[in-house]
């Protein structure tokens, strides 16, 4: 690549930014992947400006085909800022990256102006152009995803919290109702938070209910057991209710120890035991 | 895999059994693993590092923090130049006793752990790996 | 030499583990808790342990030890404020601590270690002449 080709790209950035971004912003605002439900349109400008701003100063300062050098940080890094607040408000990867390609058409256009008659040299500064802006649109769709996937995440375990509630049964018995299948992942938040619970409430007794619940694998029962004996240790005991046939048919195969569990067919079998065991009774009030 | 921080620590008396500890929380903490992350990891080091001072007559205790495709992770490497262990299986086996503590140590480590590693030869001295991964 | 404060309250001896004990700080306390428990003709043992982040396999050790001295000693130990995240790994470290009872708050422990005085004061109400006690 001569010389003066390889300014030229460079020269595009450096000297014609303010026409770049008008073409740009024109362009974008007419764009229906602009989301202009989703952002406004100063915001929008101002994003515009700001990456433009800081390519130009990327270009000039660095090397222009090395992105990984530490002049191109501050593009990379606006890059991701965009990406993941694009992300949560709910743009497509897409959105967000044509965000980045759009800027190529008024770059071509700037290019095939200054290099016109020099076909070789467009052809090279136009490649040199396609390779920037595809990584920097990479770097969006890298960001945007990843940040999807701790949303979905942080939605999952908001989920897993609301539909395993603990609930006071009565002055220091506190009910689990399981519901649905159990996986590993799942049952250790649930279980930690009922653990927590304990402590809050000063619970003497947890009744860990699984009617609700399918199948028990060993993994799932394991973790059951260790939760009891955890809040043994603390000073609290539980006890499971529920247990269908299947179940313990299951606990039987897998050669699962209960004995040291105290366990009961049903919830209200198991509240009973429970208000037994801290001292209280249930009696008919006599009828006046 | 890349290393981002190391640093070896003696452990030549109780007290560095704490610093370790301590250390290991710090770094725990930093990484950002959750409390019941931090409190295995610590544990598991306690356990460690405290198999290296009172049987493998003190050594040191070398914390590496790891990253890999944006994973990060804690490892910790104790090393002693003691009598090492004749037989490893039955080292992790719990409890030469029964349920009163003695000889959790290597076998608890190892379950409170993602990942374990032991090299020990009569002789030659002992080193124990563990990491846990966020 | 450092110590862990041990407070009397009528019969009972309370201690509270504010540090990150090392094993000789352990040791040392629980040489004093066995002398404290005889010097003073104590009933009972409380120990808070809610401000330990971690009980490894020789703290829990230590603990059992205690719980099982006192046991001959006469007194009742209870064990108070043990942290989930504390709880949930022993538990996968493989202590049962089995000989030790456990509270989740002093209120409770209190009910426990008033209960048990009250049960061996009765039991000694009912010792026969010949000074032989009933197990």
């Amino acid at each position: 690549m001569s010389a003066a080709a390889k300014s030229t790209l460079v020269e595009v950035f450096d000297r014609h930014e303010k026409d770049l971004l008008s073409t740009w912003m024109d362009l974008q605002l007419r764009s229906a992947s602009s989301r202009r439900d989703l952002i406004n349109d100063a915001e929008l400008r101002e994003q515009s400006s700001q990456f433009l701003r800081l390519v130009r100063e990327a270009v000039t300062r660095g090397d222009i085909d090395n992105f990984e050098s530490p002049a191109w940080a501050p593009v990379r890094e606006l890059l991701t800022t965009i990406s993941q607040s694009r992300a949560r408000q709910g743009f497509t990867p897409s959105e967000t990256a044509t965000f980045v390609l759009s800027l190529k058409e008024p770059v071509f256009g700037r290019l095939g102006q200054e290099l016109r008659g020099d076909a070789g040299a467009l052809a090279d500064e136009v490649w040199r152009a396609t390779v920037l802006f595809d990584s920097l649109a990479l770097i969006t769709t890298e960001a945007h995803q990843k940040t999807r996937e701790r949303l979905i995440a942080e939605q999952q375990r908001e989920m897993l919290e609301l539909s395993t509630p603990v609930v006071q049964l009565w002055d220091g018995v506190l009910g689990l109702p399981l519901i649905g299948t159990l996986d590993s992942a799942r049952t250790q938040v649930v279980m930690e938070n009922l653990l927590q619970r304990i402590v809050d409430t000063g619970a003497r007794i947890a009744v860990i209910d699984i009617t609700g619940v399918p199948t028990v694998d060993t993994l799932v029962a394991q973790h059951l057991l260790k939760t009891v004996a955890a809040a043994r240790l603390m000073g609290a005991d539980c006890i499971i209710s529920g247990i269908r046939p299947q179940i313990a048919q299951t606990i039987v195969h897998l050669g699962l120890d209960l004995t040291t569990v105290a366990t009961k067919a049903t919830l209200a079998d198991a509240f009973a035991l429970a208000l037994q065991r801290v001292g209280l009774g249930v009696s008919r009030v006599a009828r006046g | 895999m890349a290393i981002v921080r190391t640093e070896k620590l003696p452990l030549q008396n109780p007290e560095d059994v704490v610093r370790v500890r301590q250390m290991v929380r710090a770094w725990a903490v930093e990484i950002g693993f959750s409390l019941v992350d931090q409190t295995k990891i610590v544990t598991a080091a306690s356990e460690l590092a405290r198999n290296t001072l009172v049987h493998g007559g003190g050594g040191t205790c070398e914390l590496e923090r790891l990253e890999v495709d944006n994973r990060r992770g804690l490892r910790l490497r104790f090393v002693d130049q003691g009598p090492g262990i004749a037989d490893i299986e039955q080292a992790l086996k719990d409890g030469f006793t029964s349920g009163n503590g003695l000889g959790l140590g290597l076998g608890g480590s190892r379950r409170l752990s993602n990942e374990f590693e032991i090299r020990s030869q009569p002789g030659a001295g002992t080193v124990v790996q563990i990491a846990r991964w966020k | 030499m450092e110590r862990i404060p041990i407070l009397k309250m009528g019969p009972f001896l309370l201690v509270s583990i504010q540090v990150d004990m090392h094993d000789r700080l352990a040791l040392t306390l629980q040489d004093d808790l066995t002398e404290r428990i005889v010097r003073d003709r104590a009933r009972g043992v409380l120990i808070d342990i809610s401000a330990l982040e971690i009980v490894d396999s020789f703290i829990g050790r230590m603990l059992g030890n205690i719980a099982g001295m006192s046991r001959v000693l006469d007194a009742e130990t209870v064990v108070v404020g043990m942290r989930p995240a504390v709880a949930i790994t022993l538990v996968e470290l493989g202590m049962s601590l089995s000989g030790v009872r456990t509270a989740l708050n002093v209120e409770r422990a209190m009910d426990m270690l008033q209960a048990s005085v009250t049960t061996s004061a009765v039991a000694s109400e009912n010792e026969p002449a010949n000074g032989h006690r009933p197990d």
